[in-house]
């Protein structure tokens, strides 16, 4: 039944809605207002000539989870990739701008630490041909993080943030490929892991994987968000709702919006938005 | 046209379907009353069970469209509406069945020796169910904020009956039955307004994305200033 507060002359069509009583959305973005962890500024990429990423600007809060969608070819991967500086390894491209971890440009600093800094999942699992144990002590060796015997304790601790080591601490011995593709996952999420990265990017990581896999490789990165930064690239629109906190829609190499994941998918501000993510795009 | 949008439009057109059966409902209860016509009446009591189909349909469509499509942004919006205008649609032609039922018990006894003015209560409760079926079909939320406005004018005519039927009971008490009728029938018709004010609510969010359901006056008033 209507109170008897509605009875006004006010006309409520032309209410901001940012001035009215806070909602549980609301309240997730006073939550969200600590500073970022990585921003990126007036970012530019070419691949060769071809201009993939137009003055794209974005800035990722600290211990939330940010997801990119939008369509293929968009750019949101292109995007991804040059936040741990992936896309270096491809021939002929380059990078204007500034993206910065903790107020220090990236593009600046070694590219090593770089990438232990911001870890990166890929779409496709990608295990080592190597033993689980092998695959998640790696990155510790490499970046001379191993202690003596503490190889043993990082392994578990890295199975366990990952949601693993139930179904692997019996078999660390045995090959990765022995795995099933939602646990070669975890596993490359838990390789990930093992050199303490602060933030973690994930290129469409359950796209290979049945609905089961996906939704433990989501609580997972819920459960994660507490311990780093994440930022997902996904195709599935109702992943980056259930999982995001914000959201930001590319298209045509463009940052058409980015907001609280509630009201993109409520009510957002772009038509270009609202025409994608309910499948009237195109 | 896409499965999903197929099945948009049918809740839609189910939607106005529904509506302009329970605007035929009220319209048909206030003109028993007021005409003291039996045959509006029982067609009233008939149609009921009609809207009543009409609310089981809308509702499985409804959450038909939310199982399979999982609607986002405006269409969600529009879902999340329709659940919502399609309860109180029901409750309206409940509300005219009961009317009828009531002044159905009226024309069975003696009249009463004043006049009860039930014409502009009706009047203005039929103005907003149609303006919020109009407001619903056109997507308007300037219309729908018309309604919003309404809702005083109801109260005090329903007032008006109150005093009147009051008075004449302290005075005769043996009018009792019939005034208590007329009272109630009073109460009635403002509980369509109701949900025709609810309907325009709904509306103003369905196409604004704007919640204004209690809000007070000094709130939409900050709200509308910044």
């Amino acid at each position: 039944m209507s109170s008897p507060a509605s009875k006004t002359s006010v006309d409520p069509t032309t209410i901001d809605t940012k001035t009215m009583i806070p909602t549980s959305s609301d309240a997730a973005a006073k939550h969200q207002t600590a500073a970022p962890k990585m921003r990126a500024a007036n970012i530019n990429f070419y691949y060769g000539s071809f201009k993939a990423l137009h003055d794209v600007s974005l800035e990722f809060a600290t211990n939330r989870v940010t997801a990119l969608i939008g369509p293929s070819g968009c750019g949101k991967s292109t995007f991804l990739r040059n936040l741990n500086r992936i896309n270096e390894t491809l021939r002929d491209t380059r990078i204007e701008g500034e993206i910065t971890l903790d107020g220090e440009n990236i593009l600046d600093k070694d590219v090593t630490e770089i990438r232990r800094r911001i870890g990166m999942v890929f779409q496709r699992p990608n295990p080592f041909p190597k033993s689980i144990f092998d695959n998640i002590i790696y990155g510790p060796k490499i970046n001379g993080m191993l202690r003596h015997g503490n190889a043993a304790e990082i392994v578990e601790k890295s199975l366990r943030r990952a949601a693993l080591w139930e179904e692997a601490k019996d078999k660390l011995n045995e090959s990765a490929y022995a795995l099933s593709g939602g646990q070669q996952q975890r596993l490359c999420i838990a390789r990930a892991l093992a050199v303490d990265p602060e933030v973690l990017l994930l290129d469409e990581p359950c796209s290979a994987l049945d609905p089961i896999a996906t939704a433990k490789i989501e609580d997972l990165l819920v459960g994660l968000k507490e311990q780093c930064t994440i930022v997902i690239v996904t195709h599935n629109m109702q992943q980056a709702a259930r999982v995001a906190d914000t959201t930001g829609f590319f298209l045509l190499g463009k940052l058409i919006e980015h907001d609280k994941t509630d009201i993109i998918f409520k009510n957002p501000s772009r038509r270009e938005t609202e025409d994608y993510i309910t499948g009237r795009f195109g | 046209m896409r499965p999903f949008e197929q099945d948009i439009n049918a809740l839609n057109e189910a939607l106005q379907e529904m509506g302009a059966l329970v605007a035929q409902s009220v319209h048909r209860s206030v003109l028993s009353l007021v005409e003291k016509n039996e045959d509006y009446a029982h067609q009233v009591l008939r149609d009921e069970a009609r809207i009543n189909q009409f609310e089981i349909q809308i509702d499985d469509l409804a959450t038909s469209i939310i199982a399979r499509e999982q609607p986002v942004a405006g269409d969600m919006r529009f879902v999340v509406v329709a659940i919502k205008i399609n309860t109180d649609l029901e409750r309206m032609g409940d509300l005219a069945a009961s009317i009828v039922e009531r002044s159905l018990a009226s024309l069975r006894q003696p009249q009463l020796n004043v006049e009860v003015n039930f014409t502009d209560m009706a009047n203005l409760v039929e103005s907003m169910v149609l303006t919020s079926l109009d407001a619903f079909v056109k997507r308007d939320a300037v219309l729908a904020r018309g309604i919003l406005t309404s809702d005083d004018g109801i109260d005090k005519l329903r007032n008006q009956i109150n005093c009147q039927m009051i008075e004449l009971m302290k005075k005769d008490p043996s009018t009792v039955e019939r005034a208590l009728d007329y009272i109630l029938i009073a109460r009635r018709l403002e509980r369509v307004a109701d949900h025709a004010t609810n309907i325009a609510e709904d509306i103003i969010f369905m196409v604004k994305g704007i919640d204004v359901r209690h809000r007070d006056r000094a709130e939409l008033a900050a709200a509308s200033q910044s």
